[in-house]
């Protein structure tokens, strides 16, 4: 028997230790190449972290201007999430009622899902201007698949029993869409949001490439770092948007989490 | 009955069951145990025939608790009521004597993900219990438990049962299940399902839990599982 104490830093050790140990063969590999690899010439390729630190973290005009492009994103690609929640919802219930519905969108929502978004986005630009609305869209056009079938997945994985017991006692499909369907798909419905959170930022960095009015957001401040090869506020903002997309994921896994952990398998405590 | 895909499930079947009767339908896998019940309460629609019911409620257990997992014991009770859109004082009055009749008061705020599968059925049964069936259905809703928690909820099928007086009607593959629970046993062949025999089970309500080991239970017992044997036509 080992006390217990020492067991839970035993397991904050192995828990802890190894990506650390990752992340500094990460940093001593990125200094290797800046320095060894690079001649001072090249080294705007991959400036060395120290460089980024000092250029792009900690000079507060860089900072702030990163910062705002960091927030304007956070807006279009929050919006765009929000609005592909409600649609894909919308979307998945309705295929859900009928076999014929389903049968005659699915291809579409499949369509929408493998043409390159990226080919449309001039189009959408030309139709609905090139300012918030259009980078919301395309946000929406990126991670409304993910909800629509994950959440369909859902609705259809309906214990057949309970569809019975509701039929016995004679519930409509309101009811049974509304105390049965939509909360047991509540588990797959999070794991398309969660997902969806992830695109739904590559959507409006995206966006920020292409539609270039009102406040820049991150992507185009990525845009304009590289054309100016200012590489040390290049990483900084990337390392942001990525930050962005690893926070809205956890958010929505935590709401997700919070939804049913009273019930689900899923939120139970896993070692 | 006759299924879409041709599949015919059961052929010539009459039977009635009367109030204050508890019928045992056993039979071997697939010979449309499940379907009889089904058509009985009105899930499936006959291909040929009728089915007439004195009385408006009909209780259903099912194989599996059927349970909504994210309710609570209490919130699970109240199911049949609420889709039948009964008042709300009501359907709490009613869940509340539901706990009460099969002992689960303390446990009102679990979730079933926390209670035993013993434990589950008999939610199942108190909540088939809420709305006072004068029908009821059972469709091998023990088949998935142990032993002991099978016999234990025998009893208490038989104690709701001696209370009060439903006409049940009780599917399951054990030969000892039935001819413990019901007054007529009856013995289908398998698919298509017809009966092909029925047995009158001679011990009177309430049956103690003993009964099982009693040399006459077992000759009871013998002569269904012998009707159940025996080749057909």
């Amino acid at each position: 028997m080992t006390h217990p104490d020492l067991r839970r830093s035993r397991v904050a050790i192995t828990r802890v230790v190894p990506p650390m140990l990752v992340a500094l063969a990460f940093i001593a590999a990125w200094l290797l190449v800046s320095y060894e690899v690079l001649s001072a010439r090249q080294r705007f390729l991959l400036p060395p972290p120290q460089r980024v630190l000092q250029v792009g973290f900690l000079d507060r005009h860089n900072l702030t201007e990163i910062l705002r492009g960091l927030w304007s994103t956070t807006e279009v690609a929050v919006a765009g999430l929000c609005i592909a929640i409600v649609f894909g919802m919308l979307f998945a219930i309705l295929m859900a009622q009928a076999r014929w519905v389903e049968r005659s969108f699915y291809p579409y929502a499949v369509v929408l899902q493998t043409i390159p978004i990226i080919a449309l986005v001039p189009l959408i630009g030309f139709w609905f201007k090139f300012d918030f609305r259009s980078r919301v869209l395309v946000c929406v056009l990126i991670s409304l698949f993910p909800v629509v079938t994950n959440t369909l997945f859902g609705l259809q994985s309906v214990d057949r029993g309970l569809l019975d017991l509701f039929r016995l006692h004679g519930a409509g499909r309101l009811a049974a869409l509304r105390k049965l369907q939509l909360p047991a798909a509540l588990p797959a419905a999070f794991a398309g949001f969660r997902i969806a959170a992830g695109l739904s930022v590559i959507g409006a960095i995206v966006g920020d490439f292409f539609f270039r009015q009102g406040q820049p957001g991150i992507g185009r401040l990525i845009d304009v770092y590289r054309s100016q090869l200012a590489s040390e506020r290049l990483f900084t903002a990337i390392f942001f948007s990525s930050l962005l997309g690893v926070v809205l994921f956890w958010v929505v896994g935590f709401i997700g989490h919070r939804a049913v952990r009273s019930w689900h398998e899923s939120a139970e405590d896993r070692r | 009955m006759t299924f879409p895909d041709g599949t015919d499930a059961i052929a010539e079947l009459d039977l009635a069951v009367t109030a204050g009767e508890f019928v045992a339908v056993v039979g071997p896998s697939g010979c449309g145990k499940s379907t009889l019940l089904r058509i009985a309460s009105g899930l499936t629609t006959p291909t040929s025939g009728t089915v007439e019911i004195r009385g408006t409620q009909v209780g259903y257990v099912f194989q599996d608790a059927t349970l909504l997992p994210w309710r609570t014991v209490l919130g699970n009770f109240e199911v049949p009521a609420e889709l039948r859109t009964a008042p709300k004082a009501q359907r709490r009055a009613q869940a509340q004597q539901a706990i009460e009749l099969v002992g689960l008061r303390g446990f009102e705020q679990h979730h079933p993900r926390r209670l035993s599968g013993g434990m589950r059925m008999r939610v199942s049964l108190a909540r088939a219990l809420t709305l006072d069936p004068e029908l009821f259905l059972f469709d091998e809703p023990f088949g998935a438990l142990d032993e002991i928690t099978r016999e234990r909820l025998q009893d208490e099928v038989l104690q709701l049962f001696e209370r009060k007086r439903f006409a049940g009607l009780f599917v399951t593959h054990s030969v000892f299940e039935a001819a413990f629970l019901a007054s007529r046993v009856v013995v289908m062949s398998t698919r298509p399902g017809r009966i092909v025999g029925e047995v009158e089970v001679p011990f009177a309500y309430p049956r103690p839990p003993s009964l099982r080991f009693e040399p006459h239970f077992a000759e009871v017992a013998g002569s269904i599982s012998a009707l159940l044997r025996r080749p057909q036509r």
